[in-house]
């Protein structure tokens, strides 16, 4: 059972403009097992919200829980995947996917039985002594999230992991990583601001709001899994996501005159 | 799985690009482009077998026109008389053969020892300080606040301002050669290596903060590895100043030393000797730059620059 909550959490920035709340008093909950996906357009929030329960940066108010356990500051127990490459670049695959449980002192035979069926799950295992220059960005962000699992994270999460991936390899990408997940069934907060991945992706999808980042909706995801690429084209699919869409342009029309008339 | 064939990214330096036969070719259709138009193309890269050999022209450009106006009358029909003069500008033949006689009869390489064990000691102690404190300013705010002013305060003052000095604290030998380097090329140094570290992404830092690192783990496994090959990098700048400084140090007040033969040839005008002391160090430094790539390459093969 591994849940976690942010429990009104809010983030206010000083700028010389003066206070910008890029997170305004948002509360959600991401039950066990269950992937989340948190979308909105640019400026909503949802990266720092992720780097909040992240532990990597501390709010100007509020909490995060994980299983009713305030957290305080980065920890194992949440693994994190960036858009950005962020593998050691002078460590091989194997090495990235062990950085983990090697800071733990855990001996090289333990630390085998951990990357070798996790490379061998993403597919990279003949890869495992290449460096990461050698690899493609989609091979890149699999090692990432492998390096993530070998600590045997309770959440995982991702921040737009797929975002500087090109059309084709997004799409394997996330069925990648569904069948993952379906394997693994870790608890996943998955940022994105491509609606059409967080729906095919997401058990929900929390829509945010920017100026200031607010939790607008929560929708929950009816689209039976497992998900393959027939559910793209459903009638459900197209629905949820104009409402989704419905939910992000109506709030840009609302802000757009506030927004020149103001500034 | 994601399918094989978005693997790898291109690597265009690596890709085998017939020369010759493309030189030879004819124009395949109308209005293709000529075999010397992708060398005009800005940052397309050239097939390897080109690099060498236009590296060497370069050279032989430079002693082509040193041997024009040696050899020939060209430099006094275009006004520059002194420059037809062996005693002002002797032919590279001579230059040669001096270099030569330096070496085999008058003890050059002792001077040139002299000078590289100079260099060597300067740039060490300068590295060995400069190295730790850049990294730990770029790393650590206090560090930063505490001794960047200082030090880029430090770094405007010529050294060789330094030398009358340092001639004074320190006596006109070793202490005082080494000195010089030290102050011309710690402060410029330990700046560079703390943008090195200061400019390592926080991401980095932050995924292994998320993987369970402490704070001291971050900066030894992750903080210090990231800062080895921009430190390296910025090593084989800082060795250029140091021969620089060196020079003007041994030109002030030396027995030995390249810097030293090539002030007393100067003061009986034999230029061949100026020359093939400049010479010398032209040579010593492309060597010891070659020494540095040398070592970026063994010690960095995960680097996107080396390609192997």
């Amino acid at each position: 059972m591994s849940a976690i909550t942010a429990t009104d959490v809010s983030m206010v920035f000083k700028t010389r403009g003066g206070r910008v709340h890029a997170i305004d008093r948002v509360t959600l909950e991401i039950p066990d097992a269950h992937f989340a996906c948190i979308v909105g357009a640019s400026g909503c929030g949802k990266s720092t919200l992720l780097n909040v329960m992240g532990g990597l940066v501390r709010p100007t108010s509020g909490s995060v829980q994980l299983d009713g356990r305030q957290i305080h500051g980065p920890g194992t127990d949440r693994g994190m995947v960036f858009q950005s490459y962020t593998l050691f670049p002078w460590l091989r695959v194997r090495e990235n996917v062990e950085f983990g449980p090697k800071l733990k002192g855990m001996p090289k035979d333990e630390r085998r039985r951990i990357s070798r069926p996790l490379l061998e799950e993403m597919g990279l295992a003949e890869f495992a002594r290449a460096y990461p220059k050698e690899l493609s960005g989609g091979m890149k962000q699999r090692v990432a999230i492998a390096r993530a699992l070998a600590n045997d994270p309770k959440v995982l999460l991702m921040d737009e992991p797929f975002g500087a991936l090109d059309a084709l390899t997004r799409a394997a990408a996330q069925r990648f990583l569904t069948e993952i997940w379906e394997q693994h069934r870790r608890t996943i907060a998955f940022v994105t601001h491509d609606i059409d991945e967080a729906i095919f992706l997401g058990d929900t999808v929390f829509v945010m709001t920017p100026r200031p980042g607010r939790l607008r909706e929560v929708i929950p995801v009816d689209i039976p899994r497992p998900r393959t690429l027939d559910a793209l084209g459903t009638q459900r699919f197209g629905e949820l996501k104009r409402q989704i869409l419905e939910l992000i342009v109506e709030h840009e029309n609302r802000a757009l005159p506030q927004a020149t008339n103001g500034a | 799985m994601i399918p094989p064939s978005s693997t790898r990214s291109s690597k265009p330096e690596g890709a085998p690009a017939p020369v010759t036969s493309a030189a030879k070719r004819p124009p395949a259709t109308a209005g293709a482009p000529r075999w010397y138009s992708r060398y005009l193309a800005a940052k397309e890269p050239i097939p390897r077998a080109l690099s060498l050999p236009l590296g060497l022209a370069s050279f032989g450009l430079v002693i082509g026109i040193w041997a024009l106006l040696a050899y020939t009358r060209v430099a006094p029909a275009l006004g520059f008389p002194n420059l037809h003069n062996p005693f002002f500008l002797p032919s590279p033949g001579t230059v040669a053969k001096t270099l030569y006689n330096m070496f085999a009869h008058e003890g050059f390489a002792h001077d040139v020892w002299a000078s590289t064990r100079r260099i060597g000691l300067g740039f060490l102690i300068s590295a060995a300080i400069g190295i730790p404190l850049g990294i730990a300013i770029g790393s650590f705010r206090v560090v930063q606040a505490f001794f960047e002013p200082i030090i880029a305060a430090v770094r405007y003052m010529p050294a060789s301002a330094f030398i009358p000095l340092l001639i004074i604290w320190f006596g006109i030998y070793e202490k005082e050669k080494i000195a010089v380097i030290f102050i011309g090329v710690f402060f410029p140094l330990t700046l560079l290596i703390a943008d090195v570290s200061a400019n390592i992404p926080k991401e980095l830092l932050n995924i292994a903060y998320t993987l369970g690192a402490s704070r001291w783990q971050v900066f030894w496994r992750v903080l210090l590895p990231a800062s080895w090959p921009g430190v390296l990098d910025n090593m084989r700048i800082g060795i250029g100043w140091a021969w620089t400084y060196l020079i003007v140090a041994e030109l002030v007040a030396a027995s030995t030393g390249i810097g030293h033969v090539i002030l007393s040839a100067s003061r009986f005008l034999q230029t061949d000797k100026i020359i093939a002391g400049i010479i010398t160090i032209g040579i010593l430094g492309l060597l010891t730059d070659a020494l540095f790539r040398w070592a970026y390459w063994l010690l960095f093969p995960y680097s996107d620059r080396v390609s192997r």
